[in-house]
C-alpha cells in the first residue's frame, strides 16, 4: 500500500519570465517586453483580487487606477481591518538616507542571504528596487512615518542586518500603510472601478478550459454562496501560519483560498518554511486564542538573557549580573541581539530546554531594558516603544519598566505558499498569487520589515505590470456562465462540503479539532523537526480528519450568519494542509532558514544546509485528498551571492 | 471565576432581540473577555445551541473588529478595545450585560454583529490623498516638520471601531470622521484636497444618519487609541474655513 509519504517526483518546474542578462536590469527588461493593454480596452477587462491586506489593497487600488474593472473581496466587515494592520515595527527601503553603506545591491544580498539561500535571485533583486519608490509613494498618501527634526525621515536597524534601513510608524507600521491602501481602494470604489465584497469569502477557484476563470464565495452574512466570473483572478488572500492554531495571525485568517486553489492545479510550494517569530508574549493556560507579538525592534535596546543556573526561580530582579546569561550577545557577539528571527526563537528554544527558562512552565526568556533605560532615559524608552510596553502590561499586568518582559517564539509567518513565476502567476494560467499568498522572495526565512515590504511590492509595482502581460496575450474564448458544466460541478462540490458539515451533528467543537492539529503541528513540525516526529504527524493528521468528519458538530444553518460554520469550513482545509507541510519538512532532509531538521546540524548546534540535494524549491503538485502527491523542482541558480554557512557570529 | 452574563441576542437584521441569561464558570483572570465569549460558545454548540456571534480578529487591539458594550461602556471599564480587555478587571460572582453598539447608523447584523459600513462611505467621500501609483515624488522632497508629522499620526491611529459612536448619547460619528480628516489636512500631501475633504466626508457622514454632535465628550473618553476631543474643533474649524473659501468661489 503507498501511504502518502510515498510522493513521486514529476518533471521540474522553471520561472520562464525572468529574462536573462544582469540582475539589476531584469526588472526593466521584463517590463519593456510584457505586453500592455490598450487603456481603452482595459475597461471590458475583470480582475479579480481576493483579500484586502496590503499586497491585495495594493494591487487592486492600482488595477483599478490603470482601468481594469477590479471585484475585490474580504472576509472582514471592513477591507481596513485586513492583518497586514498588526505589522507593527516597519518597512525596509534600500533608501540609503543613513549614509551607512546600503544600497539596493546590499539590500539584495542580506534578503538572500537572510533567507538562507532557498530564494530566487531575480525576483529578490527586483523587490531590493522597488524598494526605494514603496516609501515614495507611501509618503505621497500621507502614511504617517516617523520623522527626524529637521522634517526628513527617520529609521532604524532590524534583525539581520546591519544598516538602519527601516521606516516606521511608531510601533503601528502595519496599520498605517495598510490605511494608505485602503484609502486608495477607497477612492476607487468611490469611482465605481472597484466592486467591492465585504464579509464575502471565497471558497473556490472556477478552471475553464486550463485557466481561471472565476471563484466561488458565500456571502457571510445571508449564507448565500454565489459565482463571480473575471479575466484573471489574484490571491492576495495571506498565509497560513493557523494551522498551528496558535499563531499571531487573526483568529480568522485561514488557508481556504490558497489550498482551494492548490487542489484545482496551483502548485504549493515550501509549505514547510513557517517562521517562528522569536519575540511573543508567552501563553498563559489552556483558554489561549491566540499569541500576540512584540515587535522585534524591541531587540534594538532590549538585551536577551536567562538565568545561568537551571531551575533559578529568583525575580529578575534578584539575579545578580554575573548571574545572567545574555546568551545571543555571548555566542553571536557581532550580531548580538539583533541575530535573524530563525536563530533567535532556535536559541530561547534551546536555553528552555535546558531548564533554564522563566516564567510559568519555563516557556520563556528576559527582554530587558534596564539598560536602555539607564542609557536613554525613561522618557526615550517610550517614545519609541511606548505602545509596545503597554500592550505588553495590559495583556500581563506586569510593568515591562520596571520588571523584564517575558517573551518566548510564536508562529508568525509562512515563507511557503503558492509557486509563482517571475510575473507571479501559478501553475493556473490566469491565476496569480501575491503576498504572504506566494511563496515569495523570502526562501527559508524572512528577514524583519520585509512583509510589508514584499506586499506592496507586489500589490503596488509588480502584479499591475505584470498581470497586463496575460491579459493582453490571451484573449478570453466564450463566456462562462452558472450553467457551464465546470461551474455546476464546483458549486455542487461547495455546496456538498457545506451541508455535510452541519448534518453530521457529532460531539465535538470546531475549535477542539483545531486546537488538537495545532498542538501536533507545534510538536511536530514546529521549531525543531525530527524525520520520526514527521512521521508520526503524518500518522495521525489523517486520523483527526477521519475523527473530524464523524465527531463535528456544528449548530444553525448554512443560510445565516454562522461563525461556526465558516470556521469548520477553513479546518477542512487546515486538515489537508498540515499534511503537505510535514510531508514537506520530512522530504527536506536539511536543515535552512526556520526549518530545523535535528539530524542536520554543524556541531556548534546551527542549522546545516545541504545545497546539493535541496538547492531548489520543493513546489508539490495535488492529485487527491491524503494521496501522495507529486514534487516538482526549482532548482535555484546562485549567480550573484554565493552560498556560505550564514554567519552571525 | 463564576459570572452571570446577559447577552442581547438577536437572529437576524430583521428580528427583534432580546437579552438571554448564560453563567460560566472557570474563567481564569489571565482570560482576555473575547476568550470568555470562546468558553461560553464552547459549552453552546456542545449543547446545541447557537453560539452567541460577534466580531473580533486580530485580538491585539488594532483591527477594529471587536465592538461589545459592557455594563453600559463601549469596550468595556478599561479604556482599550474588548479584546484586549481581561477578566482580572472582574469580579468573581460579577453578572456582565453585553450588548452590539448601539446606534441607527450600525444596524445590528446579528447578536452582537452590526453593520459599519456606514464609515467605509465616509472614507470614500474623501478620507484619502489622490496619489496613484507611480506618479510619487521622492519621499524627501517635502519635509513635513515633526509636530506636524506627530500630529498627523496621533490622528491617524484611528482603527475606525465605532466605539466614539456607540459611546455617544447622538450616535455622531465626529470623532471618527475628524480623526481622518485632522490626519490628511495637517500634512503638506493633504493640501491640495483639504476643502473638499472635510465637506464631502461630513456630508456623507450627515448623509448616513449619525446624529449630530453637542460636545459632550463621550466618544474622546471612550476611544481605545486616544483620538482626542479637540480633534472634533478642529474639524470644524477646517469645516467652516472651507464653507467660505467655496462661497467665495
Amino acid at each position: 500500500m503507498t501511504t502518502y509519504a510515498d510522493y513521486t517526483t514529476g518533471e521540474p518546474v522553471a520561472d520562464t519570465k525572468a529574462p536573462a542578462g544582469p540582475v539589476n536590469e531584469r526588472w526593466d527588461t521584463r517590463r519593456f517586453e510584457a505586453k500592455l493593454v490598450n487603456p481603452a480596452n482595459r475597461r471590458g477587462k475583470t480582475v479579480i483580487v481576493v483579500g484586502t491586506g496590503l499586497a491585495g489593497g495594493s494591487a487592486g487600488a492600482t488595477l483599478a487606477e490603470q482601468g481594469y474593472h477590479v471585484v475585490q473581496f474580504c472576509y472582514q466587515d471592513s477591507p481596513r481591518r485586513a492583518h497586514s494592520i498588526a505589522a507593527q515595527g516597519g518597512i525596509n527601503a534600500a533608501k540609503n538616507y543613513r549614509n551607512d553603506g546600503d544600497s539596493i545591491h546590499r539590500l539584495f544580498y542580506d534578503t538572500v542571504k537572510g533567507g538562507d539561500f532557498r530564494s530566487r535571485e531575480s525576483n529578490v533583486h527586483r523587490l531590493a528596487q522597488i524598494s526605494v519608490e514603496i516609501i515614495d509613494q507611501c509618503v505621497a498618501q500621507g502614511v504617517p512615518f516617523a520623522r527626524e527634526y529637521g522634517g526628513l525621515l527617520d529609521t532604524r536597524s532590524f534583525g539581520g542586518v546591519q544598516v538602519s534601513r527601516t521606516f516606521y510608524a511608531r510601533g503601528q507600521t502595519g496599520q498605517q500603510l495598510l490605511l494608505g491602501a485602503y484609502q486608495a481602494l477607497s477612492r476607487q470604489i468611490a469611482a465605481g472601478t472597484i466592486e467591492m465584497h465585504a464579509r464575502t469569502e471565497m471558497l473556490d477557484l472556477i478552471v475553464v478550459d486550463g485557466r481561471a476563470r472565476g471563484i466561488v464565495a458565500r456571502d457571510l452574512i445571508t449564507g448565500k454562496i454565489d459565482t463571480y466570473y473575471a479575466d484573471a483572478v489574484v490571491l492576495a488572500s495571506g498565509g497560513y501560519g493557523n494551522v498551528f492554531y496558535l499563531s499571531t495571525n487573526a483568529m480568522n485568517s485561514n488557508a481556504t483560498a490558497v489550498w482551494r486553489a492548490h487542489r484545482r492545479g496551483a502548485y504549493f510550494a515550501n509549505p514547510c518554511f513557517t517562521q517562528i517569530h522569536p519575540t511573543c508574549i508567552p501563553r498563559t493556560g489552556e483558554h489561549q486564542s491566540k499569541l500576540t507579538l512584540m515587535s522585534e525592534s524591541l531587540r534594538n535596546d532590549g538585551r536577551i538573557w536567562v538565568p545561568k543556573a537551571k531551575g533559578d526561580d529568583r525575580p529578575a530582579n534578584k539575579i545578580p549580573e554575573d548571574e545572567r546569561d545574555y546568551y545571543l550577545e555571548r555566542i553571536y557577539p557581532s550580531f548580538g541581539n539583533l541575530v535573524p528571527r530563525d536563530i533567535a526563537s532556535r536559541a530561547a528554544k534551546n536555553v528552555c530546554d535546558e531548564g533554564r527558562g522563566v516564567g510559568p512552565g519555563g516557556q520563556g526568556v528576559y527582554l530587558d531594558f534596564a539598560d536602555a533605560i539607564k542609557r536613554m532615559g525613561r522618557k526615550a524608552v517610550e517614545a519609541k516603544y511606548g505602545n509596545l510596553f503597554d500592550m505588553y502590561q495590559r495583556i500581563t499586568d506586569e510593568d515591562p519598566y520596571e520588571v523584564p518582559m517575558r517573551i518566548y517564539p510564536a508562529v508568525h509567518y509562512t515563507m511557503g505558499g503558492l509557486w509563482v513565476d517571475y510575473d507571479l502567476q501559478t501553475t493556473v494560467p490566469g491565476l496569480f498569487a501575491i503576498g504572504e499568498a506566494n511563496f515569495s522572495d523570502h526562501g527559508a526565512n524572512r528577514l524583519g520589515a520585509s512583509a510589508l515590504m514584499q506586499g506592496l511590492a507586489d500589490g503596488y509595482f509588480v502584479l499591475p505590470a505584470t498581470i497586463n502581460d496575460y491579459l493582453a496575450r490571451n484573449p478570453l474564448g466564450d463566456d462562462v456562465d452558472d450553467d457551464h458544466p465546470v461551474v455546476q460541478e464546483v458549486l455542487a462540490e461547495t455546496e456538498d462540503r457545506l451541508n455535510l458539515l452541519l448534518s453530521v451533528d457529532g460531539d465535538r467543537t470546531p475549535d477542539s479539532f483545531h486546537r488538537e492539529l495545532g498542538e501536533l503541528m507545534w510538536e511536530f513540525c514546529g521549531m525543531a523537526r525530527t524525520d520520526s516526529g514527521l512521521r508520526k504527524a503524518l500518522e495521525r493528521i489523517p486520523q483527526i480528519r477521519e475523527e473530524f468528519w464523524r465527531r463535528i458538530k456544528v449548530p444553525g444553518t448554512g443560510e445565516e450568519f454562522n461563525q461556526s460554520l465558516e470556521k469548520a469550513n477553513r479546518i477542512v482545509d487546515y486538515l489537508e494542509l498540515a499534511e503537505l507541510m510535514c510531508l514537506d519538512a520530512l522530504h527536506r532532509a536539511e536543515s535552512c532558514g526556520g526549518h530545523f531538521r535535528e539530524e542536520s546540524q554543524t556541531p556548534d548546534g546551527e542549522a546545516a544546509r545541504k545545497d546539493d540535494e535541496f538547492g531548489y524549491a520543493a513546489a508539490w503538485e495535488f492529485t487527491g485528498t491524503g494521496e501522495a502527491p507529486t514534487l516538482h523542482k526549482e532548482d535555484l541558480v546562485f549567480e550573484y551571492v554565493h552560498p556560505t554557512q550564514r554567519s552571525y557570529a | 471565576m463564576k459570572l452571570t452574563l446577559r447577552v442581547w441576542r438577536q437572529k437576524n437584521a430583521d428580528a427583534d432581540g432580546a437579552m438571554s441569561t448564560y453563567q460560566v464558570d472557570g474563567i481564569s483572570s489571565d482570560m482576555s473577555f473575547l476568550e470568555m465569549l470562546d468558553t461560553l460558545n464552547e459549552e453552546l454548540i456542545l449543547k446545541g445551541e447557537d453560539p452567541v456571534a460577534f466580531d473580533h480578529d486580530c485580538r491585539e487591539g488594532i483591527c477594529g473588529a471587536c465592538s461589545l458594550v459592557i455594563n453600559g461602556d463601549a469596550h468595556g471599564p478599561e479604556r482599550t478595545t474588548t479584546c484586549q480587555l481581561h477578566m482580572r478587571s472582574f469580579q468573581d460572582g460579577d453578572t456582565i450585560d453585553i450588548e452590539p453598539w448601539r446606534a441607527s447608523a450600525f444596524p445590528v447584523v446579528k447578536d452582537l454583529v452590526v453593520d459599519r459600513s456606514a464609515f467605509d462611505r465616509i472614507i470614500q467621500a474623501g478620507g484619502y490623498i489622490t496619489a496613484p501609483t507611480g506618479a510619487a515624488p521622492e519621499a524627501h522632497a517635502t519635509p513635513v516638520p515633526k509636530p506636524d508629522a506627530d500630529l498627523a499620526f496621533e490622528h491617524a491611529e484611528c482603527i475606525g471601531c465605532g466605539a466614539c459612536v456607540a459611546a455617544c448619547p447622538n450616535g455622531a460619528a465626529m470623532l471618527f470622521t475628524s480623526a481622518k480628516v485632522n490626519h490628511l489636512n495637517v500634512l503638506p500631501q493633504g493640501a491640495p484636497e483639504r476643502e473638499t475633504r472635510v465637506l464631502d466626508m461630513v456630508g456623507q457622514m450627515d448623509a448616513e444618519g449619525f446624529g449630530g454632535c453637542t460636545l459632550t465628550g463621550e466618544c474622546a473618553t471612550a476611544c481605545p487609541k486616544g483620538i482626542p476631543l479637540v480633534s472634533i474643533t478642529s474639524m470644524n474649524k477646517e469645516w467652516l474655513r472651507a464653507t467660505r473659501k467655496v462661497a467665495k468661489k
